[in-house]
């Protein structure tokens, strides 16, 4: 393969170090989450210096004999750019419209904040980005979007680091030699022109999908140019299953938005919808938490769940019920012959009792009950689900069908197989790539690579020099969202526009500067093509203003799509019963991988530190297998296994998960990268490679032992607190109250459930004098009921803390730098387990451990009442981490930040240190924005207003969990929610007494199902 | 030091029938002075010792190498973590400390007691007080994550206007094992001053002279000197007494203080004594037995000492043993969850075979020195000293790996596993000590002259 490539570079520098070299040798020194130390055993070769002396490695020396001045002129460009990463970027033209806080200058240390969104999906994300300076540093949710209502999510929270990945690609290359935008407008030309003559019939754009109004005009533009040429969307992580199920219900493609609000009963078929990247995900965290609050009593809503593989939304459920991904459909048609829909099959004899109290549940709930099925089911699951939401009464209620917010939906999978099939019989001239990285994720079946390589013209752009990279002939290097204007529409259809915050990095195009050059002989910017066609939307009145006023707030309200008229043809479907036939020896589910996604996010080591939801595994994907099956098959943790697909073989290590169900396993997608990055490169396995295009998201597999001893990164472990992990007879864990839980009658019968079994400790038992707070004193409480463990909270710690990466060795080791922890606690056996998550934070004691051990009193009390942690002044002892109990003081044991990548210096967040090694760190409450809000209203002469300081946990929580605040004043959130009776401390018989609090969890279990499970 | 006739006698016969004397009979102030002088002066070379010493050298090397990298890289080389925040650093810390007990123990508690018998092993015993509380005092600093700033521990005047944190049990073990080092390096130097002045006496090379010429800073051997040295030396033996109940209770403040449960005890500060005197004994066995052997010094050092040794080992091993068995007790006593667990942790968690280990080198063991056919066997006296030096550095490991790695919230569970560097650090410590135990036979008296001189008879009559 590396020989047809036409990207080989040539010897170009013989004897020199390369760029691809380097990436190689710092992929095979070490696995890529080690890379941090890798660049420094790297640093000791000659051949390093001397690649660092030369900015461009490979192009310095193409440059000598007759090199043309305008490539030099380029190059000098382009390094101004990078050198203007550190100092001045010429300012755009564009105006942009900052947030709120400061709408004229920027004053120097103080943040401003604008409104952009990101694409996400066929989805824009609603953000506010914070720029110090004009660098990007932090992106928040956005609190006045409608589709986002405040709250943020991983992918979001981890996009800045994206941005200023130093892996991205940084020139327009062709045939892997640097070259410029007008060689290859030059190049494209006659090709171009040919296709015009034959209307495009060998033009085929291949593109995400997308939801940009902008690019759909296009679009438009692009088949008007070349009527006969294909424009095809595809995504490996896409929604074919539910434009299907639409299809099979409506006739139609729709759009399916949930009010779970109004929803008393909501009913998951697999639908994992408190996950990172479910489509409307902030939306539904929000209105979700809300309507969990036990204090709504019988109005606290119930949710059922069938799964097919533990999410972060399955360990919420009131009543989960785990089963292979193939029979959520049985299960599905059995619950919808019991709701009147169809003559579906009857459930197993397990499910009945669950199904049953769960469809007289539904029934007592007409109106106000809701089923969500999972982008992985098949269609006739949607379908039923549609079908089911008609016969409930929840259209038009908790169920609202609209237009798609995706532009011009259609089948991906049959879209590239027609693809796959032009490209085969040479149909195809020019090829062009948006962003997609077919070669790495495209299915299996449809080897991408090869077909590709009879296209005689093949045109990249995108972000990186990906695995598709090595196919084509010109790359085009592309820009992040933070680096472009452009729009999209949320979930809900909410009009969502994009602005760039800084200059691109890289002197690169959008891909809206970049479609329209493929259509129009002139270019325009990409200000310019957005406002462009927003002027011929927003007509009537005065558009400036109006323009103005949606880069301002970031969308335009009231755009939502109005609901749409569709009836479900009715029960003439008859799913599958989900048995295949025959035994399968097991069933594979490919899940997109919570953290990474499907791998485009694998390049981002915030994301892939982060413990995925539930999971708590890191750096890694593994083959997930319930803990009943591993041990009929004789396989432990770290067994490696031979994945077989009909002959499509791939390796992967086993993971047994609690909860997990049984003669199944997951596999996530998006790791095994092998051109991804510095961070991506080799870690995890590919099973994109055993991923065809007829069995997406469930396989039958054969699964053999091959290996052994594999080592996982799994900062947490498992955890039973009801000690059902450890030895018999050991001291339970239970009696730690650490978790405190009640069901709702249990809770409107005794509201003090949580300290009934605690020793608490009279306050004034400890030697030293009681702190006085005048004025502020802050503390944090975190709701347990609410929080989804989705891990937002963590990667936006991150962001804002600027908390090093350490990779996966050192997180194996036990040196996990996260400030912020969201334990995942199991109760009950490994079968069916209740899932509990619990953010950790500094707990900010007032009688606090770590204070009066210091030796060199590095951190002491504030006036405010946090244990401030004073970095200069610590010596590295480590006697506070060993006297903390709740273990949240993370010590730099080596150098772990990254001083010398430029890129990285302009990201981190100027107002919080960069700790160098030797030092202890921990959560601050995010100090530096309390010391905002203090300074602020200092100089306004007034006190600090509640919910004047945020912190970045805070908000970024989509569901709304953690609130902070000033518990000097007595009207403030944070002090009526410490007075509620839900609110405990943790570990309260140390009488630490801690400022972070958490409320207890409540669950809203139905009586009948509750009785047989306790039994 | 004035010691009457009765005990003089009482010194050459032994108490009982069967316990040899403490010094052989038919010495004179010639032999013992000879014996003692000529091993420095005028005994050559042996190859043993120069392997001996290359092996430490070695290994002083392998120190220098793995500091150097330390400092250069950081603490992260070792196997420390989050929850496991202290490793190897301050177990070896702890052992050390605890073996230089002994040191001090029989030159100034015994002294003071008037129990002569010390005399011949108290020089050597000083010796590996300070050369362990050496090796000791290098963990605190190589520990630290920025030793480069261990100074701020010291409250010294400064433009930053800030002080140690007096309410860390840290800062108490500064003062704790600075002064204990002083102190140790005092009166060591001080009861060397004599026998400096006889080596310079004896001494045939002029360079060889003249170094023991300055080192016994003009001792003449008068009356007066006499007269003022005596009163030092029982003045710094007051002043050393406290010191060897005191250093290991600041040691075991570090723990005790803390709320860690497996550390938050108030039984520590005995405990951490008696198992250091235990250790300590331990460590002279180990190093008087092959001395003895090797230098024919059996007449100075006899079985009477290597016994008297053992029961104190016995005596402080069956207090260590107290120790554990109320650490268990309380652990249940208590009530507390966290003690609970701690305890049923040690005996079934991930480190119990460590645990059991220690239980049987420590606590099983020893007990064989009940017999006295072993207690005049020094094979098994030497073995033994091993198997609870052994033992009582498991006994730091349990304590510290054990509590720490599994404390108050499960979610923050770990483990700890040593690297080569750990091992690298604690060997060169050996390796240092080692080679200054070597370097230490050959240039000083490994025994006292003058207090063996006052063993013998003839001291006696003259001082009628």
């Amino acid at each position: 393969m590396e020989k047809e490539s036409p990207n080989k570079p040539e010897a170009v520098c013989p004897g020199k170090l390369e760029l691809a070299e380097v990436k190689q040798k710092l992929a095979r020194a070490k696995s890529g989450p080690q890379y941090w130390r890798s660049l420094e055993e790297l640093a000791q070769t000659d051949g390093f210096y001397e690649m660092l002396h030369r900015e461009f490695p490979r192009q310095a020396s193409v440059w000598p004999e007759g090199s043309p001045r305008r490539d030099f002129l380029k190059l000098m460009s382009a390094s101004m750019a990078l050198a203007g990463l550190a100092g001045c970027v010429k300012l755009p033209l564009e105006p942009i419209v900052p947030y709120v806080r400061q709408p004229d200058e920027i004053v120097l240390g103080r943040p401003l904040f604008f409104a952009s969104a990101m694409p996400f999906g066929a989805y824009a994300t609603p953000v506010l980005v914070e720029s110090h300076e004009g660098r990007p540093t932090k992106i928040e949710g956005n609190p006045d979007h409608p589709a986002g209502l405040g709250g943020s999510d991983v992918f979001a929270q981890a996009s800045i680091l994206d941005m200023y990945d130093p892996d991205r690609s940084q020139t327009i290359t062709y045939r892997g030699a640097m070259s410029t935008w007008s060689a290859f407008t030059e190049a494209l030309k006659g090709p171009l022109n040919s296709e015009k003559a034959v209307s495009g019939s060998g033009l085929r754009i291949l593109s995400r999908p997308f939801s940009s109004p902008t690019m759909a005009s296009l679009m438009e533009a692009v088949q008007a140019a070349y009527p006969e040429s294909k424009w095809v969307k595809y995504e490996p992580v896409n929604r074919d299953n539910v434009r299907a199920g639409s299809q099979l219900a409506f006739g139609e493609f729709v759009e399916t938005r949930y009010n779970l609000g109004k929803a008393d009963i909501i009913l998951s078929l697999d639908g994992d919808f408190l996950s990172s990247g479910f489509p409307g995900f902030l939306y539904y965290a929000r209105t979700f938490a809300a309507r969990r609050n036990p204090d709504l009593k019988e109005k606290m809503s119930r949710f059922y769940s069938v799964e097919s593989t533990p999410t972060n939304t399955g360990g919420k459920a009131d009543h989960r019920l785990p089963v292979r991904a193939s029979e959520v459909a049985q299960v599905a048609s059995a619950i919808a012959a019991r709701l009147g829909v169809g003559s579906g099959a009857t459930a197993k004899p397990e499910h009945q009792k669950f199904v049953t109290a769960l469809v007289k549940d539904l029934q007592a709930h007409k109106g106000a009950a809701v089923v969500i099925p999972g982008d992985n089911q098949p269609p006739a699951v949607h379908a039923l689900a549609h079908a089911m939401n008609a016969a409930l009464g929840a259209v038009g209620n908790t169920v609202i069908y609209t237009d798609t917010v995706e532009v011009k939906p259609q089948i991906q999978t049959d879209a590239l197989k027609e693809l796959f099939g032009d490209m085969n019989a040479g149909k195809v001239d020019l090829l062009v790539i948006l962003g997609s990285n077919p070669v790495y994720d495209a299915p299996a079946d449809f080897e991408f690579a090869k077909a590709m390589d009879k296209v005689p013209l093949r045109v990249q752009y995108g972000l990186y020099q990906d695995e598709t990279y090595d196919h084509v002939h010109w790359h085009i290097n592309g820009t992040h969202y933070l680096e472009e204007w452009g729009d999209g529409h949320a979930f809900d259809g909410t009009v969502t526009i994009t602005q760039p915050l800084v200059a691109p990095l890289y002197n690169a195009k959008s891909a809206y500067e970049f479609i329209f050059s493929l259509v129009g002989s002139s270019e325009m910017a990409g200000y310019d093509i957005v406002r462009k066609y927003w002027q011929g939307q927003m007509k009537g009145g005065d558009f400036d203003a109006a323009w103005r006023k949606a880069v301002h707030d970031g969308f335009v309200a009231n755009t939502a799509f109005p609901s749409k008229n569709v009836s479900a043809k009715g029960p003439t479907l008859s799913p599958t019963t989900g048995d295949k036939g025959g035994a399968p020896d097991t069933e594979v589910m490919f899940r997109r991988d919570p953290l990474i996604y499907d791998g485009s996010r694998a390049n981002n080591a915030w994301l892939q530190e982060t413990p995925k939801p539930v999971i708590n595994l890191c750096w890694d994907n593994a083959v997930l297998i319930s803990p009943a099956t591993a041990k009929k098959r004789g396989l432990v943790t770290g067994d490696v296994v031979e994945i077989d697909i009909n002959g499509r073989k791939v390796k992967g290590p086993i993971w047994p998960q609690p909860a997990h169900p049984n003669d199944s396993i997951t596999v996530f997608l998006g790791y095994g990268r092998t051109k991804g990055g510095r961070v991506a490169d080799g870690v995890g396995f590919d099973a994109y490679e055993i991923r065809t295009s007829d069995a997406p998201w469930i396989a039958n597999a054969k699964i053999t032992k091959v290996g052994s001893g594999y080592g996982f990164a799994d900062p947490q472990g498992f955890q039973y607190i009801d000690y059902s992990d450890l030895p018999k007879g050991t001291e339970p864990l239970k009696n730690r109250h650490i978790i405190r839980k009640a069901t709702l009658a249990d809770f409107i019968q005794n509201p003090n459930f949580a300290h009934e079994e605690e020793e608490s400790v009279p306050p004034e038992m400890t030697l030293y004098y009681p702190y006085q707070y005048t004025e502020l004193k802050w503390g944090m409480t975190i709701d347990m009921n609410s929080c989804i463990g989705c891990k937002t909270c963590i990667v936006a710690c991150q962001a804002e803390n600027n908390i090093p990466v350490v990779g996966k060795e050192q997180t194996m080791r036990g040196r996990q730098m996260q400030w912020l922890r969201v334990d995942t606690y199991y109760e009950g056996g490994t079968e069916n387990p209740a899932v509990y998550y619990q953010p950790v934070p500094c707990q900010q004691c007032e009688n606090a451990p770590c204070e009066v051990v210091c030796p060199v009193g590095a951190t002491v009390h504030s006036t405010e009442g946090l244990n401030d942690m004073v970095y200069n002044r610590c010596v590295g002892t480590r006697y506070c981490s060993n006297n903390c109990p709740y273990k949240v003081r993370r010590f730099n044991f080596l150098l772990w930040q990254d001083w010398t990548t430029p890129q990285y210096k302009m990201m981190r967040n100027p107002e919080v240190s960069i700790r160098s090694r030797g030092v202890m760190e921990k959560c601050t409450y995010c100090i530096q924005r309390i010391t905002h809000g203090r300074i602020t209203a200092e100089k306004e002469n007034r006190s600090v207003r509640d919910g004047e300081v945020i912190t970045a946990c805070q908000q970024a929580c989509p569901a709304g969990a953690i609130v902070f605040g000033n518990l000097n004043d007595k009207d403030s959130r944070v002090s009526k929610i410490k007075a509620q009776q839900r609110n405990y401390s943790l570990l309260e018989d140390l009488n630490t007494r801690p400022r972070t609090t958490y409320m207890a969890v409540v669950q809203n279990p139905n009586p009948e199902l509750e009785q047989s499970e306790s039994s | 030091m004035s010691q009457g006739p009765e005990e003089k006698t009482g010194l050459l016969d032994a108490p009982w029938q069967d316990e040899p004397p403490v010094l052989t009979p038919g010495q004179s102030y010639g032999s013992v002075t000879d014996q003692i002088a000529d091993a420095v002066l005028t005994r050559p070379i042996g190859l043993g010792w120069l392997a001996g010493l290359a092996i430490g050298m070695g290994l002083v090397a392998l120190l220098g190498a793995a500091v150097t990298y330390l400092f250069l890289v950081g603490v992260g080389i070792w196997g420390i973590n989050i929850p496991v925040g202290w490793g190897f650093a301050i177990i070896n810390f702890v052992w050390w400390i605890g073996i230089g007990h002994a040191g001090t123990l029989i030159s100034a508690i015994l002294l003071l007691l008037k129990q002569t018998w010390r005399n011949s092993i108290n020089r050597f015993a000083e010796a590996m007080t300070l050369f362990a509380v050496a090796c000791a005092g290098m963990f605190p600093l190589l520990h630290m994550g920025r030793p480069w700033l261990g100074y701020w521990m010291f409250p010294y005047p400064n433009s930053m206007g800030v002080w140690p944190q007096f309410r860390s049990p840290l800062v108490w073990d500064v003062f704790a094992v600075s002064t204990y080092a002083t102190i140790s390096a005092v009166f060591w130097y001080v009861g060397l001053v004599p026998d400096f002045a006889t080596m310079r006496e004896k001494a045939q090379s002029r360079y060889t002279k003249s170094i023991y010429g300055l080192l016994a800073m003009g001792w003449r051997g008068s009356a007066r000197h006499w007269k003022r040295y005596e009163a030092l030396y029982i003045l710094l033996a007051g002043l050393a007494t406290p010191l060897v109940l005191s250093v290991h209770t600041v040691v075991s403040f570090d723990f005790a203080i803390s709320i860690v449960p497996g550390w938050h005890t108030t039984i520590f500060p005995p405990y951490f004594v008696a198992g250091a005197i235990y250790s300590g004994f331990a460590m002279v066995l180990v190093l008087a037995i092959p001395i003895r052997h090797f230098y024919g010094l059996q007449n100075m050092i006899t079985m009477r000492h290597l016994q008297n040794s053992a029961k104190i080992m016995l005596a402080t091993g069956l207090i260590v043993a107290y120790g554990y068995i109320f650490e268990a007790f309380i652990a249940f006593y208590s009530g507390s969850t966290y003690e609970r667990f701690m305890m049923e942790n040690r005996w079934f968690g991930p480190y119990a075979v460590f645990y059991w280990a220690l239980i049987l080198l420590n606590l099983v063991v020893p007990q064989v020195l009940w017999i006295p056919k072993v207690r005049a066997n020094t094979t098994w006296l030497f073995l033994i000293s091993l198997v609870i030096l052994v033992g009582m550095w498991l006994e730091r490991f349990i304590i510290i790996i054990t509590s720490l790695s599994r404390d108050f919230l499960p979610s923050s569970w770990g483990h700890y596993v040593a690297t080569r560097w750990d091992y690298a650090v604690f060997a060169g410590t050996l390796g240092f000590f080692a080679a200054a135990i070597f370097i230490f036979i050959r240039i000083m008296p490994a025994i006292s002259i003058f207090e063996m001189r006052q063993l013998l008879p003839e001291s006696e009559v003259k001082a009628k």
